[in-house]
């Protein structure tokens, strides 16, 4: 395992019998107290392993009730109740050759990556092999972005460009100040109208919603748009 | 009991009984959809009913207002764990629109605007186990949380209480609708978990 940023950590699990996940799935964790208390929550994996293995990234939520134990509480070697990987439609599909438009919010970025990692470990011979890939991710602060140097790294590839949003803090000598996400930032950001491509919006309610309003007002069709959203608990009244 | 991890105590539980297994309590209303959210005007709003024959039962927004209006509280519980206990609800009953309907079928399917469907059994919808509401705490259902209307299940997993309603179509055999076919389950029970396949 390793720590992500400040609040999040990837924890690497084996799930005896797996062979390899959907890019976009989730798991359902289910941790038992000594007196048999249980508690089940949602978490996208973020990595894309052929085999047993699978990653997931964890924010620790202030008042979470599983996430903090999964940040500190679990150590290399313990065992957990492991339910999945599940899901098969916030999923990427090798086999799709359109262009994909990722938009992040946030810890949203994780089901994300597995599609970004799956993208650039196609088979040559896979439609979606030389699919045009973006991301646009909103974050906090360079310092609460995940997967940065690996991210840097895919980006190097022709058929994947990412751009950060930073909504507090912009990086050290950056020319843009720190910003929210707004309408003309996403219409330059992502892949045009023409390009019909492939939506998956991950984040809190409020940022999938609003964002996935913009792209409807904008002209791209909705049935294009797959939203998740992360962490459940959007003050959404 | 599954595997115990020493270290993990869980929030203190406040041991409600109304709560099913591995479901934590909210305060507030957290939002599940599969893409954006639909608006639809009343005006354009209609409700549904077509059964095995073809024949199609129909209400218009208004029409459908004119209908007995029941108040109802009611819990409801989320597959990604979260339930919500004693929501108020304002709607239609489906014993009301079923009673001019005549079918031999023991399953429907819901239909949404937009495109979304889910199936549940004929019998998990009448005996005031059912409605379709288009008010939540007093106030006009957001699109958000499936407004105009939404079908409201409450005792299955909320993913069977469809957002956006537009009408029920009645079936010989239960069909997989939009989450059944993506690895949830026909079902749904909250109290046996019946999250998944």
């Amino acid at each position: 395992m390793s720590q992500e940023t400040r609040t999040a950590r990837t924890l690497r699990l084996r799930l005896p019998g797996l062979t390899g996940h959907r890019a976009g799935q989730h798991v359902d964790v289910r941790l038992t107290a000594p007196d048999g208390y249980t508690a089940v929550r949602s978490y996208s994996v973020a990595s894309a392993l052929p085999g047993d293995e699978l990653e997931l990234t964890v924010e620790e939520l202030s008042d979470g009730e599983v996430s903090p134990y999964l940040v500190h509480g679990v150590s290399v070697g313990d065992q957990l109740e492991v339910r999945g990987p599940v899901g098969g439609w916030f999923v990427w599909d090798p086999a799709d050759p359109s262009p994909v438009q990722l938009i992040a919010g946030g810890s949203g970025v994780v089901p994300l990556m597995a599609m970004i990692r799956a993208h650039a470990a196609t088979a040559p011979a896979s439609p979606g092999a030389t699919a045009e890939f973006r991301l646009l991710y909103s974050v906090r602060s360079p310092e609460a972005s995940y997967y940065g140097a690996e991210l840097d790294e895919l980006a190097t590839s022709a058929l994947l460009t990412v751009t950060h949003v930073y909504t507090r803090e912009a990086p050290a000598g950056s020319v843009v100040p720190p910003r929210r996400l707004d309408a003309a930032t996403l219409s330059i950001a992502v892949l045009p109208v023409s390009a019909n491509p492939a939506f998956f919006i991950c984040g809190a309610t409020a940022f999938v919603e609003t964002v996935a309003d913009w792209l409807v007002q904008a002209g791209y069709p909705a049935d294009r748009i797959k939203t998740e959203r992360y962490g459940g608990m959007g003050s959404t009244p | 009991m599954g595997i115990v991890s020493p270290g993990f105590f869980g929030r203190r539980r406040q041991g409600d009984p109304a709560l099913p297994p591995g479901q934590y309590l909210t305060e507030s209303f957290p939002v599940l959809s599969a893409g954006p959210t639909p608006r639809i005007a009343p005006d354009e709003w209609e409700f549904t009913i077509t059964t095995e024959t073809g024949q199609v039962h129909r209400w218009s927004w208004d029409e459908f207002l004119a209908l007995k209006q029941d108040d109802v509280t009611q819990d409801i519980h989320c597959v990604t764990s979260w339930s919500k206990l004693g929501t108020s609800w304002r709607g239609v009953s489906l014993d009301t629109l079923f009673e001019s309907v005549e079918s031999d079928c023991e399953f429907t399917m819901a239909h949404s605007y937009g495109g979304y469907t889910t199936n549940v059994p004929l019998d998990d919808l009448l005996d005031g186990k059912a409605w379709i509401a288009h008010e939540f705490d007093g106030e006009a259902l957001e699109p958000a949380h499936g407004g105009p209307a939404r079908l409201l299940v409450p005792h299955l997993y909320f993913w069977k209480s469809a957002k956006w309603v537009r009408g029920l179509e009645m079936l010989r055999q239960d069909e997989p609708g939009f989450w059944e076919s993506n690895g949830y389950h026909m079902y749904g029970d909250p109290w046996r978990e019946e999250r998944y396949w």
